[in-house]
Order: structure tokens, then sequence, then C-alpha cells
């Protein structure tokens, strides 16, 4: 188990800037999710961890040693791939010992190391195959097998259930999980789902143009995004953000939020961590996620706002209505006993303790 | 649609009409299935037929039995073309493949002006055998070529003659067909060695595999068909040597570098002995087929065990 430290990081591929300035501090044992749309320099950023890609600027340690010139052998890291990247013209159990014999472990220690690793990863019937005879997600599993035979200080994943169907995804999704609870090494993994970001990180780094925009606990990520990219990015449906102001009504500082004809709706305000920045008359975005929306009683009630229902979406658990506020589409997450019908007039039961407020100028979390 | 369309009739309605008919894949390839069928097995079996008759300047169809294959092989000068054709064959695919995957390698190491050495490398393949083997013939020759040049820079006992000593002389054919045909080699080889997956590679880094290794356990093995497909091609290329030759050596010095194809041209074209000749062509076809039959049992073999 090993530290990763990442200090002022910096790529650039000939006049493209990938990577600006990244900066992350990994724990021993922690499960760090790199997440981003695509083309945001995830893969980039892992493969200078595992030194597949040149340092441009900055540096690398992992533990105390300052990796930057290392190459990938000797950085004592091992890594899972997008494409599994298995050798296929060896069977299995040549994909798995042959970065041992490339290290020249003997042999004794090699079958010891492959016994260990097939039967946690429940392997054994395949070690004759080829990887063209095995399904996607054998050869997952294969991958993930060749990458923990090493015992390396640092794991290193690079999307690797993206190429697997629904289903199969969340199970082997839920094994990651185990393992890195079975064995609690150092990882890196990276993904474009947020959903997989939630549920495996212990912090997660949202990343965005080459940068980092935040780097927490994916509690924080999602309930105090940093930013409207953040906000927006994790969560599906995404937060739904209104433009609205800050206002004083009876002495206490308040949200005001343009309602449909009527006059703006004061809502209490939303927790924010600077007061000083409470500024009546300042524009501001208001963020609230779809399940914190809810179906007032009576209208008239505090922090309520009138709405029309224009869209009602059924997934099973939940019912996704999409409804127009203020000018805005809202979507909100109900029960399905609750749901309204479309056309409905609903007056949507607003939670601003559990909401956002944004500048509507840089997009930063106020 | 860019071009405006004559009711359901336009090109593409025809085209998209054809597609669906279950005869049209069967159609499509026919002429040049019986393009094939008629020029190789056909021709192949009326020369069998050929080397077995009563034929001489002009095709008769009597049966005279096995008499020209009999004369064929107790002519030295056929001993020598067969022999030739064997070493000169092995040498040349072996060299030619060799050179060919060595450059592809080099080339493959993101070189600056990648370019214009696979241009380079590949030019030669645009050449033909004639200037080929002329342009060769003077550099091999010991008063103008190579060894011409050496002793004009001083080194008064410096010899290069192989092309006019009868044991050497084929070598020069074999040197001067790897030059021809590696380029070409290398190319097919670079085509492959770039559809390789760059992750096997990064793998196989972190692995803690050097880059000869990397190559000889990995990218090697998973181009092996495009092994198959380069050695055949050159080994036809080999079989139909014939122009190159006569360009460089004309079979000589005596008939030191004579090759069957030489012969079969000789006996059929100039001395009118159509059978003999035929019989000559079947002889090389038995050569292809010696090499080509254990290479498709070993394969059939390999897959079956898979
Ligand atoms: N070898 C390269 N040369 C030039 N640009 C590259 C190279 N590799 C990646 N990039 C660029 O860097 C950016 C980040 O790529 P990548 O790290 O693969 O993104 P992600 O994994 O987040 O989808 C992309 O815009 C991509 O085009
Ligand atoms: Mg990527």
């Amino acid at each position: 188990m090993a530290s990763l430290s990442i200090r002022s990081l910096g790529k650039r591929f000939g006049p493209v800037d990938v990577l600006h300035d990244i900066n992350l501090e990994v724990e021993p044992g922690e499960f760090v999710v790199l997440v981003g749309p695509s083309g945001c320099g995830k893969s980039t950023l892992l493969a200078m961890i595992a030194g597949l890609e040149s340092i441009t600027t900055g540096e690398i340690r992992i533990g105390a040693r300052r990796v930057n010139e290392v190459p990938p052998r000797d950085r004592d890291i091992a890594m899972v791939f997008q494409s599994y990247a298995l050798y296929p013209t060896m069977t299995v159990r040549r994909n798995i010992t042959f970065g041992m014999e490339s290290r020249r472990v003997p042999k004794a220690a090699q079958a010891a190391a492959l016994a260990r690793v097939a039967s946690l990863l429940q392997i054994e019937p395949l070690l004759d195959r080829k990887p063209a005879q095995l399904s996607g997600g054998q050869r997952q599993r294969v991958a993930m097998g060749r990458a923990l035979v090493r015992e390396p200080a640092l794991f290193l994943f690079d999307e690797p259930l993206s190429n697997l169907d629904a289903k199969l995804r969340v199970e082997m999704r839920t094994e990651i999980k185990k393992l890195h609870q079975t064995l609690g090494k150092t990882t890196v993994y990276v993904t474009h789902d947020q959903v997989e970001a939630m549920t495996l990180a212990s912090r997660i780094a949202v990343m965005h143009q080459g940068r980092v925009q935040q780097f927490d606990r994916p509690r924080i990520v999602y309930e105090r995004p940093a930013n409207m990219f953040v906000a927006g990015f994790m969560g599906a449906p995404a937060m739904n953000f209104l433009p609205a102001a800050l206002a004083t009504v009876a002495d206490r500082p308040c949200v005001l939020l343009p309602a449909d004809g009527a006059a703006p709706v004061a809502l209490p305000l939303p927790p924010v961590a600077g007061e000083a920045a409470l500024v009546p008359g300042r524009r501001v975005i208001l963020g609230i996620r779809p399940e914190t929306i809810g179906l007032a009683p009576a209208a008239g009630a505090a922090a309520t706002v009138e709405a029309v229902a224009e869209v009602v979406e059924p997934t099973g658990p939940d019912t996704m209505v999409v409804a127009r506020l203020g000018g805005r589409q809202v979507i909100a997450r109900f029960d399905p006993d609750t749901a309204p019908d479309p056309g409905d007039r609903i007056t949507l039961a607003l939670d601003p303790s559990r909401a956002c407020l944004f500048d509507a100028d840089t997009h930063r979390l106020i | 649609m860019p071009y405006p369309q004559a009711g359901s009739a336009g090109p593409a309605a025809i085209m998209q009409r054809l597609r669906r008919l279950p005869l049209t894949p069967p159609l499509v390839l026919a002429p040049s299935l019986i393009a094939t069928l008629v020029y190789v097995v056909g021709f192949a079996l009326w020369s069998a037929w050929m080397s077995v008759s009563t034929s001489t300047l002009l095709p008769r169809y009597g049966y005279a039995g096995f008499v020209h294959y009999r004369a064929l092989w107790s002519n030295h000068r056929w001993g020598i073309a067969y022999t030739n054709l064997f070493l000169f064959g092995s040498l040349y695919v072996a060299g030619a493949a060799l050179l060919g995957l060595l450059l592809a390698i080099l080339i493959d190491q993101r070189v600056r002006a990648e370019a214009l050495w696979r241009t380079v490398f590949l030019y030669p393949l645009a050449i033909s055998f004639v200037v080929t083997g002329t342009v060769w013939r003077w550099i091999f020759n010991p008063t103008s070529g190579v060894q011409h040049l050496v002793r004009s820079l001083g080194w008064h006992d410096f010899s290069f003659d192989w092309i006019v000593r009868r044991d050497t002389a084929i070598y020069t054919v074999v040197i001067t067909g790897i030059w021809h045909a590696s380029g070409f080699a290398m190319a097919l080889f670079l085509a492959g060695l770039r559809a390789v997956d760059p992750d096997l590679i990064k793998a196989a880094q972190i692995d803690g595999a050097a880059m000869p290794r990397i190559y000889l356990r990995i990218i090697l093995p998973t181009i092996r068909p495009l092994f198959v497909a380069v050695l055949v091609i050159l080994l036809q290329f080999a079989i139909k040597t014939f122009d190159l030759v006569l360009a460089l050596t004309s079979g000589g010095p005596g008939i030191a570098t004579t090759v069957p194809a030489i012969y079969v041209y000789d006996l059929m074209f100039q001395r009118g002995q159509l059978a003999e000749g035929a019989a000559a062509a079947v002889m090389i076809l038995a050569a292809l087929v010696v090499v080509l039959v254990p290479y498709g049992m070993w394969a059939s073999w390999r897959r079956s065990r898979v």
C-alpha cells in the first residue's frame, strides 16, 4: 500500500494543453475515482501515473518516491485497460504469469500467485483458454487477474467496465468494491459514469477540460458541488438550475425565484459558506436536485411554487415529471403513487436546506 | 440525395433491389471464379496432359508416358535449375521477409520523416525486374561496379566478383531479389504492426517486459497471419523469377544461375519441345505443392488444437 501525490501536474501534446495544474493527494488504501466527460484528460492523467505518458510539468510521487523519470515497470503499479489488452496469442494462464516471467519470479512462486488469483476471481476453469474464447465478463475478470497477481503498491483502472452490458457492469462494480474492501490497495479508477464514481469512490475527482473541478467524498460532491459543472455532471437526471436573485424580506436574507405571471416567490436561503457574499440584488442560480422536490399538500405553504406538469416519465421505482416553472423546465422525482398527470397544475414543495446557490457569473458555489 | 431520382428506378434503388437478391453474391463472384478456374486449374491440367503427350513444336494429343520426365531429370542443366529454385527461393523469401520485418520494426519506432523512409524502401518494387537486373548487373560487374569503385579509392586488392563466379553467381540473384522485395514486405509488416492494439504494448511495459521481449512474445505472434501472407506472396515471386535472372546474369556464367522458368521457356519456345517444357512446368508446380501442402496440414492441425 502506498500513497500517491500529484503536484502541479501539467501535460501538453505539442501545442495542445491537455492537463493544467492537477493536484491530488491520495492516502494509502484509498479508492479515488477520476470522473468527467469524454476528452477531459482522465486517461492521460492515468497514463502519466503509470509512466506511459511523459510528464510536461509538475511531479508524481508514489509513496515517498518521485517517479517522474521511473519507467512503468519500476513504478510498482498494475493497470486494467478499457480494452482489457489481453495478449491474444497467449492462454489465460500465460496472460496472468507473463509479468512474473518478465520479472524472473521463480516458477513455484508464479504457480502459487496464479492459484491465489484464479480462485479469488473464480477463473480456474478458464486458465487454458485463449482470450478470443472468453465472454466479455470473463475477459474482464482475466484482466483483473493479471493486475491482481502483481500485488502492486498502486492499482490503476481505465474505464474497466464500459465494454460490459448494463447488468454485468453492475455486478462487476460490486465485485470491484468487494475486492478493494478485502485487499485495501490504493486505487485510482477512471470512468465517465457518475454512478460508478459515486458507488465506488472513497473520494471523487471530477475533471473537466483538463482541470480537477472538485476532489472530495462522494456525498460532498453530490450535495455541495463546487460549481455548476460538477452539479450538472453528478446525478441523473441532472440538478435543476433556476436563475434567481438574492433579497432581504422581513430582515432575513432570502432567494427570489421568478414564478409564472405572479410575483416572485421568496424562498428561505439554502446553506451558504460565505455570509458576506449575501448582497441583496446579487444574481444567483438556484440548484435543486430532482429528488428534493415534492408535491405540496396545499398551495400557499412555505417554499412552494406553482407549476404545470408537461411530461410524465415512469421509470419503475420513481416517476420523473418535467414541469414548467417560471418559464423554465424543471425535473422532479416523484413516488409513482403521487405522480400527477400531464397537464395538471401542481404545487411543488422545494427544500431550500438541500438546495445549492451558485454565482450567476462565475458558476461557483456560494 | 445529390442527384435527381427518376421514380424508384434511380441507380440507388436498383442497387438496393440487387442487394436484396440472394443470387447477387454468386453472380458478382462468378466472373473471377470462372477466370480462376479456367486459367489456374484448367491450364494446369492442360500442362499436365501435355507433359505426357507426344507434342513437339505444336500440341499433339497422343500419349507418350513419362519419357519427358525421364529426359528432364537426366538433363544436368535441369538439375541445376531445380536446385537453384530451392536455393534462391528459400534464401530470397527468408531474406526479404526478415529484412522487411527489421525495417518495419525500425520505422515503427516513430522515426522522423517516416513517410520518406517508407517511400524510399517501397520504391524498388515500382521498378521492373528488367531494369533492376540491368542496374545490379552493372553494380556487381567487377570492371564497372563495386569492385572497380573500391579499387579506385585505393584498396587495390579488393575483390567482389561474385557475379562472374559459378559458385557464387546465384547469390547475386538472391541479393538483387531481396533488394527488390524487402520494401514490399516492410510495407505489409508495418501495416500489421500499426494495427496492433497499443494497449497491448502498454500492458506489456507495465508487466516489466523489455522492448525485444514485447516484440518477440506479443507483437509478432499477434501478426502471425501476416507472416503467412508475406511468405506466400514472396514464394510466388520466387517461383516466377525469370526476367530478373535473364537481365542480371542471363542464367550464367555458363548455366550456373539457370532457373526452372527460364528452362521451361527455352524448351517450349526456343527448342520446340512442348511436352518436355510442360513436364518441367509440372515440376515447378510440384515444388510449390511440396512447400504449401505441409504448411496447409500444419495450419489445419493448429486450428484443430485451439
Ligand atoms: N497522444 C495524443 N496526442 C495528442 N492529443 C492527445 C493524445 N492523447 C490524448 N490527446 C488529447 O487529450 C485530450 C484528453 O484525452 P483523454 O485523456 O484520452 O481523455 P478521456 O480519457 O478523459 O476521455 C483529448 O482532447 C485528446 O484528444
Ligand atoms: Mg479515456
